[in-house]
């Protein structure tokens, strides 16, 4: 999923503080999952900027929705007669969802409440850890279903470097080392020779090097 | 106007202790202050930070939510669910300038009248240290520039 | 031969070959990188120039490179992938040795993380060996990795660097391995204070016949007190410092024992010259490179061979 977290109140209060109609959207996508932006933070946030107003004896008015998926110009649709309504959108999806909301509103300012972060997995209750930088051309299939883009700190494709220490990246032992993980499920599947097998110099042109991308399939598109 | 204040307390009570705790200290006949508002939960784990928070957002001075002692939790672990709850609309207090301590996880067993009476006169002088909720000031104070 | 590299003349003569290194200033003081070469005379056969050492910035490694070639001495520039693209790499390959700097190291360098711009982004375009590949395809097909032909190829003798200590410890003769299949021409490994761990590496390293393919520089840093063998021991990560060691450091006052440190790295050379594999040594004396001649004339290796 994409990960994502909510920006300090201080960023998001500085956004929104010049209006006083404000639609608060959450996406029931992603974002909910990974608890940054679904329907119950909304509604914090939602209760959380009324308070902070409130305190400066404002009254904010804050339309509260969560659309079923942010990125998708169909829900998003679904704001339109609530978008009439406000002086600006705050929006708690991820960046795909606040470009929809811009590229169909473009009267309206748009802000992001969360950073997105990364494509995750989630790891157990409450935590979630970087899996795809989405490179445009995997190599799971040749590195043991671990990636070694996303998940070495130097992304090299033929490590482990020098710094491994114990399964851990040198730059934090709260880090596993990709390296690590890779040779040892390469022992588990009896494949420890593929370990020298070279990995070539990869051509980034699949991923965001090559520029933004973009992905057309005929037969859906017509 | 802080000599007249009257703080406003809600209590998340759990049906299985703080709950009956509160009970028992009325059949005893311990006092507690008349400010504490009790809402009973079927644990304390059911009490979202959304419940907090909108209880502040509607006036309420300070809140408590009251669960079974560590170990205790009638679902196994609701009331450390709660206490993980509570950090979590402390630290959001925080950032929008609300006293933290106007949030606090307490726990108890069902059998301790006498302690659910003493946090509830501990939790409401504290509250009435602190002064009334700046959130509910503002708006009071506009409404009766309004009246007057 | 496949270069003119100096490096590459001693090794192939049969002598056990000096490196040295040489970290370049954090300014634009030229006289530095000159006075630190100057030390080095005559005790080295060539002298390693860091990239950005520590992801600390530096004067470039082939503009301190060149400084050292115009007072006749050998520099190797040391290029680590995580600053620049594959462009610029080979672009300053290029340049490096149009300027006369014919050996280079390849390395993946210290994340951003460990040095005072932990901000800046780290490229990793390629990692080191392919870097390695890059540099050999350059040399010997006299092909950019976009594969058009170079006007006039650049012909580097290849280095890279390999940590016998590292985790996991079974995967250290395999990585060198790779590093061989690059195509690499030596090795200069990361410093050695377990000696029988070394020794161990060394062993799987022949038994694979790799010492025939590649020449083996032990990596050598004398310790000046007590308080650095210590944090190499426990901060530094990928060294292995054994108790030992600490501990012989810590059984001598201190004002004897940066004299205790130089007499370890003698005696790990003498040690080491014995070892199957070991093709010469590479000697970093960290910001104390005034010590490199009396180590290298005290461990034997005096006179350094003409070629």
């Amino acid at each position: 999923m994409i990960t994502a977290v909510r920006k300090p109140m201080e960023e998001i209060i500085a956004c929104v503080e010049p209006y006083d109609r404000i639609l608060l959207v959450g996406c029931n996508e992603c974002v909910s999952v990974c608890s940054a932006g679904g329907r119950k933070e909304v509604a914090l946030l939602a209760s959380a900027l009324h308070m902070h107003f409130m305190k400066q004896g404002k009254t904010m008015d804050i339309r509260e929705m969560t659309l079923e998926r942010q990125c998708d110009p169909e829900y998003v649709e679904e704001l339109v007669t609530s978008v009439d309504g406000a002086d600006a959108v705050l929006s708690m999806a991820c960046g795909c969802g606040v470009q929809t909301i811009a590229a169909r509103y473009r009267e309206k300012p748009v802000f992001p409440a969360v950073n997105t972060t990364f494509m995750g997995a989630s790891e157990r209750q409450g935590v979630w850890s970087e899996r795809c930088q989405g490179c445009g051309d995997c190599v799971l299939g040749i590195t043991g279903g671990i990636c070694p883009i996303a998940r070495c700190s130097k992304r090299l494709m033929n490590g482990p470097c020098g710094g491994s220490t114990k399964g851990k990246c040198e730059i934090d032992a709260n880090i596993d080392c990709a390296w690590q993980l890779i040779w040892d499920r390469l022992k588990a599947l009896g494949l420890e020779r593929r370990i020298e097998d070279i990995m070539e110099a990869k051509d980034w042109r699949t991923s965001r090097d090559g520029g933004p991308r973009k992905i057309i399939r005929e037969d859906l598109a017509s | 106007m802080s000599d007249t204040f009257e703080p406003e307390i809600v209590a998340f009570c759990c049906h299985y202790c703080a709950y009956t705790a509160a009970d028992m200290a009325g059949s005893k006949r311990i006092s507690y202050p008349p400010n504490v508002k009790i809402i009973r939960v079927p644990c304390t784990g059911k009490v979202d930070a959304i419940h907090i928070m909108k209880a502040l957002e509607k006036g309420a001075d300070g809140v408590y939510v009251a669960g079974c002692l560590e170990g205790d939790c009638h679902f196994k672990t609701g009331n450390i669910r709660a206490a993980h709850r509570v950090r979590r609309v402390q630290a959001l207090l925080e950032e929008i300038g609300v006293e933290p301590q106007r949030v606090e996880m307490i726990t108890m067993s069902a059998g301790m009248g006498e302690r659910f009476a003493k946090t509830a006169r501990d939790f409401t002088e504290k509250i009435r240290q602190l002064g009334p909720s700046p959130v509910t000031t503002a708006a009071r104070d506009s409404r009766r520039r309004a009246v007057s | 031969m496949k270069t003119e590299s100096r490096l590459e003349k001693v090794l192939a003569s049969g002598a056990l070959a000096v490196t040295s290194e040489c970290g370049p200033p954090r300014g634009a003081v030229p006289e530095k990188v000159k006075e630190k070469a100057e030390l080095l005379r005559g005790s080295v056969d060539v002298i390693n120039v860091t990239d950005n050492q520590t992801a600390m910035v530096r004067m470039s490694s082939w503009a301190a490179g060149i400084l050292i070639r115009q007072l006749g001495l050998d520099p190797v520039l040391q290029m680590v992938t995580r600053d620049r693209n594959r462009l610029a790499m080979q672009a300053d390959i290029i340049g490096a040795y149009s300027h006369g700097i014919n050996t280079m190291l390849c390395l993946s360098g210290d994340h951003p993380h460990f040095g005072d711009h932990p901000m800046a982004s780290n490229v990793y375009d390629l990692d080191s060996v392919q870097l390695i590949q890059a540099v050999v395809k350059m040399r010997d097909e006299g092909k950019f990795q976009g594969g058009k032909d170079i006007d006039h190829p650049p012909k580097m003798f290849v280095g890279a660097a390999a940590n016998p200590f590292a985790d996991p410890f079974e995967l250290r003769v395999m990585r060198l391995a790779k590093k061989v299949k690059a195509g690499v021409d030596f090795i200069q490994t990361q410093c050695i204070y377990n000696l029988d761990k070394f020794e161990t590496w060394m062993k799987g390293v022949c038994d694979r016949g790799l010492h025939e393919q590649v020449y083996i520089l032990a990596g050598i840093t004398p310790m000046k007190t007590a308080g650095m063998a210590r944090y190499m021991k426990n901060r530094v990560p990928g060294m292995d410092v054994p108790d030992e060691v600490v501990k012989r450091m810590e059984s001598v006052p201190k004002e004897q024992q940066p004299e205790e440190g130089i007499k370890i790295a003698v005696e790990t050379i003498q040690r080491l010259k014995e070892v199957k594999g070991v093709a010469g040594f590479h000697v970093m004396a960290i910001e104390w490179e005034e010590k490199v001649p009396e180590i290298v004339e005290k461990a034997g290796l005096l006179p350094r061979p003409e070629v």
